[in-house]
C-alpha cells in the first residue's frame, strides 16, 4: 500500500500541526477465515465530511465497528489526537467523543423514542434519578434542529424504518461529538430527509467535528464530502479530494475492473399472466395496476419505502389487500397464506434472505425443498435420494458452489445462499416470480450470475417482477418499468425510453405528473 | 469463494493465485467436513451421553439391591412414568417449534373427571373413552386456536387454560371422587402384557413413540416442525402453514394428555379432579433433559425415550436407596440442570479448542506469506 | 416520510397516539376495572367490605404481590422464575423451624428468611448468566431441587402455629390505621421498586436488557450482570414473600406454597408485564395481584359454586391477555394508518 500511513507518519503529522482527531493506523481484522481488514490507515480532520466507499464486503462495516468499538484491531490501532488508544467497547467509544449511526437502528422497542435517543447517558437529576422532562425536552430539541416530528415519548415499536433511522442520528448527535461516523445513513430515508440530514452534517463539520460518511451512493458522495477513501477486499485502495476524482474513477476503485454489462436476452413476450387492477392496502400503497406477461421482466423501482415490497407481500399472500384484484390467468385470485400462493404459481424470493429466505441449521437440499416437501412426498415420508436428485439437478443449473448438497447453508458465501434461495422458489415451479432485491449483499461475480438466471427464466417463460434499488440493473434488466413513489405509481415506462434520470425523475416523484400524462 | 464465483471475466487487479484459491478451497471442505462431522456428531453425542447416564443409574440400583434389576421392579418403576412421559411425546414437536403447553396436567384431571362423571351417569367406557379423547383434542385445539389466531405466547395463553382446564374438573365432578371402574380397565393401567414384565401403558407408549419418531424424524411434517422452530418467517414464506401446523400440534398435545388422563384414571382406578397435578413440569423435564431445545429448532424423540428410562431408572435406584419421593425431586432437578450444561461445557471447550488451533493456523499462515484470504460469504445467522 | 406531513396529519397522529398509549395504559384499565368489580360485588353482597373479609383477602394478595413485583423484575429481562413457589416454601419452613427450636429471635428470622431468599435467588441467576441456561430451564430444576429441600429440612413434621413465638405471628394481624402490616409492606415494596426502576439507570438497564439485548451491550450494559440482579432480587422478595407466608398461616407443611409460582406468573401477566421481555411495570403486577385476589375472593362471597372458581379464574387470564393483544394490534394499526397520506 503505497499511500498507506503508519503510525510513525501519523504521529509525526501530528508533530507537525494539530494531529487528526481520530485516525486508524495499520489496522488489520480477522474473521476466522475472512480477512475484513488488512493494514488499512485513514486519518479523518476536523471539519472536513469523509467519505468511505467500496462494494458490498470491502470492509466499510468493519471500519465503522473498530471506530465504534465493536471491534478491536488484530493489529494497527485507533488513534486520537495523536494518542493510540484501546476502545474497550462501544460505551467507551462514545465517551471518547465518537459517535456512530449504525446501518441497521439498534433501538429499544419497547422503550420512548427520547428514552432511546439518551440511553447511555442519561440526563439525571438530584440523587442521579433519570430525569423524565429533561430528556424528553433535550429530544425535542434535537428532532426540531433536524425539523423532524417525531414524538419523543412515543414507543418506538411500530414506527417506520425512517423514523428509527433519524432516531439513530439524534441519538449520534446527542452526545457532544468530536468525530460522527455515519454508515449508510441515507438507506431508509426519503428524498427530502436526506437533504435536511446532508444541512445537519454540514452544520456539525462545520462545528468543527470530523465526519465519516460510509455510502454507496456516489452522487451523495460527491455532494457532501470533501475527500474520499475508497476500501477493496479489505484493503486502502486510495484516499483522495473528491474535486480531483469522478465516479467512474471512483468505480474504478472499488471493483478494480470495469464493470462488466448484465447479459440480457430478450425472450418471446406471450399472455398475460398477472394482472393487478387498482391494488391499495392502507398505509402501504394505493391504486396499483400493471399487468406481467409470460416472458417478461417487471421492474419495480423506487425509493426504499415506496411500498415496492408492500405490493409483493400482497401478490404473495403475506397481507392483505384493502381495496383492488389480482388476476392469474384472467382469473381473480385472493391468497390468504403464502402456501395458497405458491399452489396457485406465484413465487416471492425475499428482500432478506436471512430473516425470511433460509432455514439455518437446515442443508442446502433440506432448504431448496421446503416450499414443496408436501407435494413432492404425498406419502408423508421423505426419500432422502429423491430430494437430492432434485436439489443436485438445481444446484447445476443455478451453478451453486458446494461440497455437496448436505452442506449446511450457512456453509455458503452470500451469493452462492441467494442461489439457493432462487432455487428454492424456483423449485415449486411458479409462473409469476417475483425478485425483491435478488442481488443486494452478493459480490460482483455473483450479480452476474444472478441476472443470468433470471434472464434465463424469462426466457423460458415466467413472468417476473423484479424489485430493485439499483437502477443500472432494473434498467438492463426489465422490459418494462414500473416506478412507485410514496406508495403511488408515478410512471409506467418501456425498456426503449427506459432511463435513470426518468427513473429518477419518477421514483422522487418530481415528473409524475408529466409522466404519467405522457404515457 | 469469492474468486470461485467471478468467472465472468479476467481479474487483473485481484489476481487471485492459484495456490491460495486451492488452499482456500482445501481449508473450507476441511471445515465442512468439521462440520458436518460436528453436527452429526452433536446430536449423536448427546444421546451417547444420555445412554453412558442410564448405564451408570443401572449400575448403581444393581449395587443398591438384587432387586432392581428385576423384571418386575422394571414393570413398576417405569408403569409410574408412563402417563407423562407419553404427554412428553406430544409436548416435544411443541417446544421444537419453539412453543410451550403448560395445560397438560389440567386436562389429565379434566379427562379422568369427564371419564368418572361418564361412567357414573351410566355411559360405558366404550363410548365414554372416544368422548373424553373428544373432549382433550377440543381442549388442544382450544389453545392451538388462542396461541395462532391472536398470536400470543403460548406460555402465557396455557397458563390461562392451565387453570381454566382444572376448573372444569372441578365442574364435571364437584367433590364426588369416582372409584367403581370395572376391573377389565383397571387392568390397562395396573397390569402387564400376559407372560411378560412389560406393561400395557409401556407397550402403548412404545407404539406412540415410534408413530411419533416417524412423523417427527422421516416425515415432511416433523421437516416442516423443525423449520418452523429453526426460523418461522423462512418457514412461512416457503409455504408452510405455521398456524395449521400449530394448532395441530397444540391439539395432538390435548389428545395426548386426555389419552394420559384415561391411564392415570385406569392405573389408579380414581377419577378425582386433583389427577395430574403438578405433571407438566415433569413433562417438560422429560423432554429438556432428552435434549429438546426450550428455544426451539432442536430435538429428538430417541433422546426424549432414553429420557423417560433415565427418569424412571433414576427414581428407582433411588427409592432402593432408600430417598423417599419428596426428595427424588432434588436429583431429578439437578439431573435436568446437568444435562442442559454438560453440551454448553462441552461446546465451550470446543471453541476454545478451535481457538488454539486457529491461532497456530494463523501463526504458520503468516510466517509463509502475507495473508490473503478466500473472503468467506456472509453466514446465516 | 414524517418531514413531509403537514400540521394537522400530525396532530391527527399525536392523538391517535395519546388513545394508544391510554389504552395501553394496563395499569390504569386495570385499576378501573378492578373499581367497577368491586362496586359491584360490594353491591350484590355488602359482606365483600366488611373488614374481616378484607383483611384476610389483602393478606395473601400482599404476599403474592411482593413474589408478583419480583417475578416482574425477571420477566422485563426476558426471562422466567418459576421457582418462586419453592424459594417461598423453603424460606417459611427454615425460619419456623428456627423459631421453633428458639435458636432464634424475631428480627433474626426475618433476616435469615430474606437472606435464604437471596441466596437462593443468586443461585438461579448463577446457573442462568454464568452457565447460559434458559431461564425456564435452570429454574424448573431449581423448582424440584428447592422443594426437594424443604422435604429434606421437614423430614417428615409440620408446623403448627403454637411452636411458633407469638411475637411472630401476630404480625398476620396487626394494622396501622387500619391498614394491615403486610399491606403496608407490600405498598412499601412496590414503591420502592416503582421508583428504582423509572428513576434509576439500573432500572432503565434493566428495560433494555429485556427490550433488546443486543442493543444494550452497544451501550455497555453487562446483560449477564443485569439479569443475575434481576433473579437476585425475585430470590429475595420471594424470601419475604416466604416469612409472610409463614406469618399467615402459621401452619405449615413441607409442600406449603406448591402451585403459587403460577398465581405469582398470572398476576404479573394480568398486570400487563409482557412475557416478550422489555415492557411493563411493578405496579401493575402488583394491580394484577389484587385483581385476581379479589376475583378469586369476590366468587367465594356471591357464594357461586365453589367448583366454577378456577373456571373464571382461568377465564379472566385469558380474556386479560387476549384484550391488551387485540388493544396492541389496534392502537399498532392506527399508528400504521396515521403515518399513511
Amino acid at each position: 500500500m503505497t499511500d498507506s500511513m503508519t503510525i510513525d507518519a501519523i504521529e509525526s503529522a501530528g508533530a507537525a500541526s494539530v494531529p487528526p482527531p481520530v485516525a486508524l493506523a495499520g489496522v488489520s481484522k480477522r474473521f476466522g477465515a475472512t480477512q475484513a481488514l488488512l493494514d488499512v490507515s485513514l486519518a479523518l480532520l476536523p471539519g472536513e465530511i469523509h467519505a468511505l466507499v467500496g462494494e458490498n464486503g470491502a470492509g466499510k462495516s468493519t471500519v465503522v465497528k473498530v471506530l465504534a468499538g465493536i471491534h478491536q484491531p488484530d493489529s494497527g490501532a485507533v488513534v486520537l489526537d495523536g494518542k493510540t488508544v484501546t476502545l474497550h467497547g462501544p460505551a467507551h467509544a462514545r465517551s471518547l467523543g465518537i459517535a456512530v449511526v449504525h446501518q441497521e437502528p439498534r433501538l429499544f422497542p419497547d422503550l420512548t423514542v427520547a428514552e432511546n435517543v439518551f440511553i447511555g447517558h442519561v440526563p439525571s437529576g438530584r440523587l442521579g434519578s433519570v430525569n423524565w422532562r429533561e430528556m424528553r425536552r433535550s429530544a425535542d430539541r434535537i428532532f426540531e434542529s433536524l425539523s423532524v416530528h417525531i414524538d419523543s415519548s412515543a414507543v418506538v415499536r411500530g414506527l417506520s424504518m425512517a423514523d428509527q433511522q433519524l432516531i439513530e442520528i439524534a441519538k449520534a448527535l446527542s452526545i457532544d461529538a468530536r468525530v460522527l461516523v455515519l454508515d449508510e445513513p441515507t438507506a431508509s430515508l426519503s428524498a427530502h430527509e436526506v437533504v435536511r440530514l446532508f444541512e445537519i452534517i454540514r452544520q456539525t463539520r462545520d462545528r468543527g467535528v470530523a465526519v465519516l460518511f460510509v455510502s454507496h451512493r456516489l452522487e451523495e458522495v460527491f455532494e457532501l464530502c470533501g475527500r474520499a477513501t475508497v476500501l477493496r477486499d479489505g484493503r486502502h485502495v486510495i484516499t483522495a479530494p473528491t474535486s480531483e476524482l469522478t465516479a467512474a474513477d471512483l468505480v474504478r476503485h472499488m471493483v478494480g475492473r470495469s464493470v462488466s454489462l448484465f447479459p440480457r436476452t430478450t425472450a418471446h413476450i406471450g399472455d398475460v399472466l398477472l394482472e393487478v387492477r387498482g391494488l391499495t392496502r392502507v398505509g402501504a400503497f394505493r391504486d396499483i395496476s400493471f399487468s406481467v406477461r409470460a416472458g417478461e421482466i417487471v421492474g419495480l423501482a423506487g425509493l426504499v419505502g415506496a411500498g415496492r415490497t408492500e405490493v409483493a407481500r400482497v401478490l404473495f399472500g403475506l397481507d392483505r389487500a384493502d381495496a383492488g384484484e389480482v388476476l392469474l390467468d384472467g382469473k381473480r385470485v385472493t391468497f390468504k397464506t403464502p402456501s395458497g400462493a405458491l399452489e396457485a404459481g406465484i413465487a416471492y424470493v425475499p428482500e432478506d434472505r436471512h430473516l425470511d429466505g433460509l432455514v439455518g441449521g437446515f442443508s442446502i437440499a433440506q432448504n431448496v425443498t421446503l416450499p414443496i416437501i408436501p407435494r413432492l412426498f404425498p406419502r408423508f415420508f421423505i426419500r432422502g435420494g429423491r430430494e437430492r436428485a432434485i436439489t443436485e439437478d438445481f444446484v447445476e443449473r443455478l451453478r451453486i458452489r458446494s461440497t455437496g448438497v448436505n452442506e449446511l447453508i450457512e456453509a455458503l458465501s452470500g451469493g452462492n445462499q441467494q442461489k439457493v434461495v432462487i432455487a428454492k422458489w424456483l423449485a415449486t415451479n411458479p409462473r409469476v416470480l417475483i425478485l425483491d432485491e435478488p442481488t443486494r449483499g452478493v459480490d460482483i461475480g455473483a450479480k452476474v450470475e444472478v441476472h443470468r438466471i433470471i434472464s434465463e427464466l424469462a426466457a423460458s417463460g415466467l413472468g417476473i417482477v423484479l424489485i430493485s434499488s439499483e437502477l443500472p440493473e432494473v434498467l438492463a434488466m426489465s422490459d418494462r418499468i414500473i416506478v412507485l413513489h410514496e406508495g403511488r405509481m408515478s410512471a409506467e415506462i418501456p425498456r426503449a425510453e427506459a432511463s435513470e434520470e426518468r427513473v429518477m425523475f419518477a421514483a422522487t416523484g418530481q415528473m409524475a405528473e408529466e409522466t404519467s400524462s405522457g404515457a | 469463494m469469492t474468486q470461485d464465483l467471478r468467472t465472468g471475466s479476467p481479474q487483473p487487479d485481484s489476481s487471485p493465485a492459484p495456490i491460495e484459491a486451492s488452499t482456500g478451497a482445501a481449508g473450507r471442505s476441511g471445515s465442512v467436513m468439521n462440520r458436518v462431522l460436528g453436527s452429526l456428531s452433536a446430536a449423536a453425542r448427546l444421546e451417547v451421553f444420555l445412554i453412558i447416564i442410564l448405564a451408570f443409574l443401572v449400575w448403581w440400583g444393581a449395587q443398591l439391591s438384587p432387586f432392581f434389576l428385576t423384571g418386575s421392579n422394571f414393570g413398576f418403576s417405569i408403569q409410574a412414568v408412563m402417563e407423562i412421559s407419553i404427554m412428553a411425546l406430544a409436548m416435544t414437536p411443541i417446544i421444537i417449534t419453539g412453543e410451550i403447553d403448560l395445560s397438560v396436567e389440567s386436562m389429565v384431571g379434566l379427562s379422568s373427571c369427564v371419564l368418572g362423571w361418564l361412567w357414573m351417569e351410566g355411559v360405558p367406557l366404550q363410548l365414554g373413552i372416544p368422548i373424553v379423547l373428544l373432549v382433550g383434542l377440543l381442549g388442544g385445539l382450544f389453545n392451538g386456536f388462542v396461541v395462532t389466531r391472536w398470536a400470543l405466547p403460548s406460555l402465557v395463553v396455557t397458563l390461562g387454560t392451565l387453570a381454566l382446564f382444572r376448573g372444569l374438573a372441578h365442574v364435571v365432578l364437584g367433590s364426588t371422587v369416582v372409584t367403581n371402574f370395572p376391573a377389565e380397565f383397571r387392568d390397562f393401567g395396573f397390569s402387564y402384557v400376559p407372560g411378560t414384565n412389560i406393561p400395557w401403558t409401556l407397550l402403548a407408549f412404545l407404539i406412540l413413540a415410534a408413530v411419533c419418531c416417524a412423523v417427527i424424524h422421516l416425515t415432511w411434517i416433523g421437516r416442516q416442525v423443525f423449520a418452523v422452530g429453526k426460523n418461522k418467517d423462512a418457514a412461512r414464506y416457503s409455504g408452510v402453514r405455521v398456524g395449521t401446523l400449530k394448532l395441530a400440534l397444540f391439539a395432538v398435545s390435548g389428545l395426548v394428555a386426555a389419552f394420559a388422563g384415561v391411564i392415570l384414571t385406569s392405573r389408579t382406578s380414581t377419577a378425582n379432579p386433583d389427577n395430574g397435578l403438578n405433571m407438566t413440569l415433569a413433562v417438560v423435564t422429560i423432554a429438556v433433559l432428552g435434549g429438546v431445545d426450550i428455544n426451539g429448532g432442536k430435538g429428538t424423540i430417541p433422546g426424549v425415550i432414553l429420557a423417560v428410562f433415565i427418569l424412571a431408572t433414576l427414581k428407582s435406584a433411588l427409592t432402593q436407596a432408600g430417598i423417599s419421593t419428596d426428595y427424588q425431586n432434588v436429583a431429578v432437578g439437578l439431573l435436568l440442570i446437568v444435562s442442559v450444561i454438560t453440551p454448553l461445557l462441552a461446546r465451550q471447550f470446543r471453541i476454545l479448542a478451535d481457538r488454539i488451533r486457529l491461532g497456530r493456523w494463523r501463526h504458520r499462515l503468516r510466517r509463509g506469506r502475507p495473508a490473503r484470504d478466500p473472503a468467506a460469504g456472509e453466514v446465516v445467522r | 416520510m414524517a418531514l413531509s406531513v403537514p400540521a394537522d396529519v400530525h396532530a391527527a397522529n399525536r392523538g391517535g397516539v395519546l388513545i394508544g398509549r391510554l389504552a395501553r395504559s394496563r395499569e390504569l384499565t386495570l385499576a378501573c376495572v378492578t373499581i367497577v368489580m368491586v362496586t359491584f360485588v360490594a353491591i350484590k353482597a355488602p359482606s365483600f367490605l366488611a373488614s374481616t373479609n378484607l383483611i384476610s383477602v389483602t393478606a395473601l394478595t400482599a404476599i403474592i404481590a411482593i413474589a408478583a413485583v419480583g417475578e416482574a423484575l425477571v420477566i422485563i429481562t426476558k426471562n422466567i422464575d418459576l421457582s418462586v413457589e419453592s424459594t417461598m416454601g423453603l424460606v417459611a419452613f427454615v425460619v419456623a423451624i428456627a423459631l421453633k427450636q428458639q435458636s432464634l429471635t424475631v428480627p433474626e428470622a426475618w433476616a435469615i428468611g430474606i437472606g435464604l431468599g437471596l441466596v437462593l435467588g443468586m443461585a438461579n441467576g448463577a446457573v442462568i448468566t454464568i452457565f447460559q441456561v434458559p431461564s425456564i430451564v435452570a429454574t424448573l430444576g431449581t423448582l424440584s431441587i428447592y422443594r426437594g429441600l424443604t422435604y429434606w429440612v421437614a423430614a417428615g413434621h409440620e408446623i403448627n402455629i403454637s411452636d411458633l413465638p407469638a411475637g411472630y405471628t401476630e404480625a398476620a394481624s396487626q394494622t396501622f390505621f387500619g391498614v394491615p402490616l403486610f399491606v403496608l409492606l407490600a405498598i412499601a415494596v412496590v414503591i420502592v421498586a416503582g421508583l428504582a426502576l423509572r428513576y434509576t439507570v439500573l432500572g432503565r438497564q434493566l428495560y433494555a436488557v429485556g427490550s433488546n439485548a443486543e442493543a444494550a451491550a452497544t451501550i455497555g450494559v453487562r446483560s449477564r450482570s443485569t439479569i443475575f440482579l434481576a433473579f437476585a432480587l425475585s430470590g429475595m422478595l420471594a424470601g419475604v414473600a416466604g416469612v409472610l407466608w409463614g406469618i399467615e398461616f402459621g401452619q405449615l407443611y413441607a409442600s406449603s406454597a406448591s402451585g403459587e409460582s403460577l398465581a405469582v406468573i398470572a398476576a404479573v401477566v394480568v398486570g400487563g408485564v409482557s412475557i416478550a421481555g422489555g415492557s411493563g411495570t411493578v405496579v401493575g403486577a402488583a394491580i394484577g395481584a389484587l385483581f385476581l385476589g379479589l376475583i378469586n375472593n369476590a366468587l367465594t362471597v356471591l357464594q357461586l359454586p365453589q367448583e366454577w372458581l378456577q373456571v373464571i379464574y382461568g377465564a379472566v387470564i385469558l380474556v386479560a391477555i387476549v384484550t391488551d393483544a387485540l388493544v396492541q394490534m389496534r392502537a399498532q394499526r392506527a399508528k400504521a394508518r396515521s403515518r399513511l397520506r
